[in-house]
């Protein structure tokens, strides 16, 4: 399983890459959301995946699984829903005001006064 | 236990959730936040004075002990960073009632800048390495739209570039948290020190660990090769956020090396530390160079923040006592004298409309108190003696002669040198000359206003370097936390 797992971060990790280093905007926002799922799966993998009991108090003294990762996740991905949000909202409205979502077109500090 | 470290967190997010709520009412906005401010320098002051006499305090959210609940520590290192924190919040809000404009103020501007400082006096504070996390994206998101507000076309473009930047170096540190994690096991800081000096063998992984923080943290607080965000960004707001992030932002992320590397990845020093070593030379290096070769003057001052990065973080990789005592002294004075001449050359631009050097000079015939305000600046961010910049350099620089890196330690004396130039470059270009040139009426630009939290800063800064005789204690406590992490692990996890 985490073999498996792993290649399935790696391909997220590839994806978002190819995607953040294309020229257009929402391309780059659609790649930093699959960086964050990326790195949420990892910290998923790291924990442990499911090995022992549900992680409730339970008597027979089994190993229960770590229930902290999902806990750090939950966290991750409601700020990566915030932060994607307001890239959404940046995106548009600049897209709006400088008539571009080329990011070559935003190049250099020209314009700086 | 003590209620107190939390209160530097508590107080500016109930301002701000207060003032979501009187959005169109901008004066009551106004002073509702200057207030909010005060009582955050008095609570920070009872802070630095509970610490100082009582030792690291911290606080169990919920009362779950320490390595499985919240934790949030204030050794003397946090509580003076949130004191001085403080103190910058409340100068920079004064400044921004008279010069951000009622169109900002109206679009939520004020509780934005509270958020800011949540966000900035909680990553100072927690004991948590996932809170520091949390802490950082609330600072970020807060930062985010600082930069934004106001929506003119270089601000949306260079906040696009911002984001992207901070998005990948957030993504990057939960990775590296994932992974010091698989290995540790806990995400307490006292505790994730302890576990590793348990480790007998130490693994590759944690290199690799060290390193990734190091990316993470030298994104935030641009070093060498990753500053190259910067100078752009902090170039399109307006002044007085310009002060804010140039102040506490990048100082976030030098605070969170010097923990991390101070508690966490100190029993190998080998390759980290000389990778540090070399990169804050190089990061010297590159900001003297921009600070002298823009004629702008808000380009002068952010390359100038680099250049005090730089210098830091020499302290830091050498690791030794006096060269942190000098880095820590360095951090102080360089939040409150950053801030100081950003405020500064704020009012120098609001009074010339322009911030291109080459096109005016002799303000010292109409301005001559701001002038000597900006001079008093100058040789302190220069480290002149008895002025605030020259204890901390000097220390650093001991430091560093102490432990054999004589090359970086010249690198650093020369390079004051050329700091002085860039900022006396200022002094000489638009303050000394004839006046033959009009300037906009005296009376329409309300610049006095503007001039009372620079002069609070500059106070406090001359006040800090004649005073650091008296300050000197306070600094020494905070080193010796960072030397030694066990008074960190004992004080956090009570064995």
């Amino acid at each position: 399983m985490e073999i498996l797992m792993a290649i399935l971060i790696g391909f997220l990790f590839a994806s978002a890459t190819y995607l953040l280093l294309s020229k257009s905007i929402l391309r780059m926002i659609i790649g930093t959301g699959l960086l964050s799922h990326g790195a949420h799966l990892l910290i998923l993998t790291m924990g442990g995946l499911k090995k022992g009991a549900v992680p409730l108090v339970n008597e027979e003294g089994v190993p229960v699984t770590d229930p902290l990762p999902q806990a750090l996740i939950l966290t991750a991905i409601v700020i990566s829903f915030g932060v994607t949000a307001l890239f959404l909202v940046l995106a548009y409205r600049s897209f709006q005001e400088l008539g571009t979502d080329n990011m070559d077109e935003l190049r250099g500090t020209d314009g700086n006064e | 236990m003590n209620n107190l470290v939390v209160l530097p967190i508590f107080v500016p997010l109930l301002t701000a959730v207060i003032l979501m709520f009187f959005s169109k009412n901008v004066s009551l906005q106004r002073w509702v936040s200057v207030g909010a401010s005060l009582l955050t320098v008095i609570v920070a002051v009872l802070l630095v004075r509970t610490v100082s006499i009582d030792g690291i305090q911290t606080l169990d959210i919920g009362s779950w002990p320490a390595p499985f609940g919240i934790t949030l520590v204030s050794d003397m290192l946090s509580a003076l960073l949130v004191l001085t924190t403080s103190v910058i919040g409340f100068a920079v809000i004064l400044y921004s009632i008279y010069s951000i404009g009622i169109e900002r103020e109206r679009h939520f501007y004020y509780p934005i800048v509270q958020f800011l400082l949540v966000g900035v006096n909680g990553a100072f504070t927690t004991g948590d390495i996932f809170n520091l996390f949390v802490f950082f994206e609330v600072m970020l998101m807060a930062s985010y739209v600082l930069l934004v507000l106001g929506g003119t076309k270089i601000q949306l473009r260079e906040t696009i570039k911002y984001l992207t930047v901070n998005v990948i170096s957030s993504s990057l540190f939960v990775i590296a948290i994932a992974y010091l994690y698989s290995i540790v096991g806990t995400l307490n800081m006292a505790h994730i020190s302890q576990r590793i000096a348990e480790i007998e063998n130490m693994p590759g992984i944690l290199t690799v660990i060290a390193i990734l923080f190091l990316i993470v943290f030298g994104l935030k607080g641009a070093i060498f090769p990753l500053y190259f965000w910067m100078p752009g960004s902090y170039y399109a707001p307006p002044i007085p956020v310009m002060a804010l992030l140039g102040a506490l932002l990048t100082k976030v992320g030098i605070y969170s090396i010097a923990r991390t590397y101070s508690l966490f990845f100190y029993h190998d020093q080998s390759y980290t530390h000389e990778l540090l070593l070399v990169l804050a030379v190089v990061t010297v290096l590159i900001g003297v160079v921009g600070s002298i070769a823009y004629w702008d003057v808000k380009k002068i001052i952010i390359y100038n923040i680099i250049t005090a990065i730089g210098v830091i973080l020499y302290g830091i990789s050498i690791a030794t006592t006096t060269s942190m005592t000098g880095s820590v002294y360095y951090l102080l004075h360089d939040m409150i004298i950053k801030a100081a001449l950003f405020l500064l050359i704020g009012i120098i631009i609001k009074i010339t409309g322009t911030s291109n050097l080459k096109k005016f000079h002799g303000l010292i015939n109409d301005y001559p108190v701001l002038t000597w305000v900006y001079f008093i600046a100058a040789i302190s961010l220069a480290g002149i003696p008895p002025f605030s910049g020259f204890v901390g350099k000097w220390l650093v620089i001991q430091g560093g002669m102490g432990s054999g890196e004589f090359l970086g330690s010249v690198i650093i004396l020369i390079t004051s040198l050329l700091v002085l130039y860039s900022v006396m470059k200022i002094f000489i270009h638009g303050f000394w000359g004839e006046k033959d040139q009009q300037f906009a009426d005296k009376e329409s630009v309300s610049y006095k206003k503007l001039l009372v939290p620079a002069i609070i800063l500059v106070a406090i800064s001359v006040l800090y370097g004649f005073g650091s005789e008296f300050v000197y204690p306070y600094v020494s406590q905070a080193v010796e936390t960072l030397m030694n992490p066990e008074i960190y692990i004992e004080a956090v996890l009570k064995e």
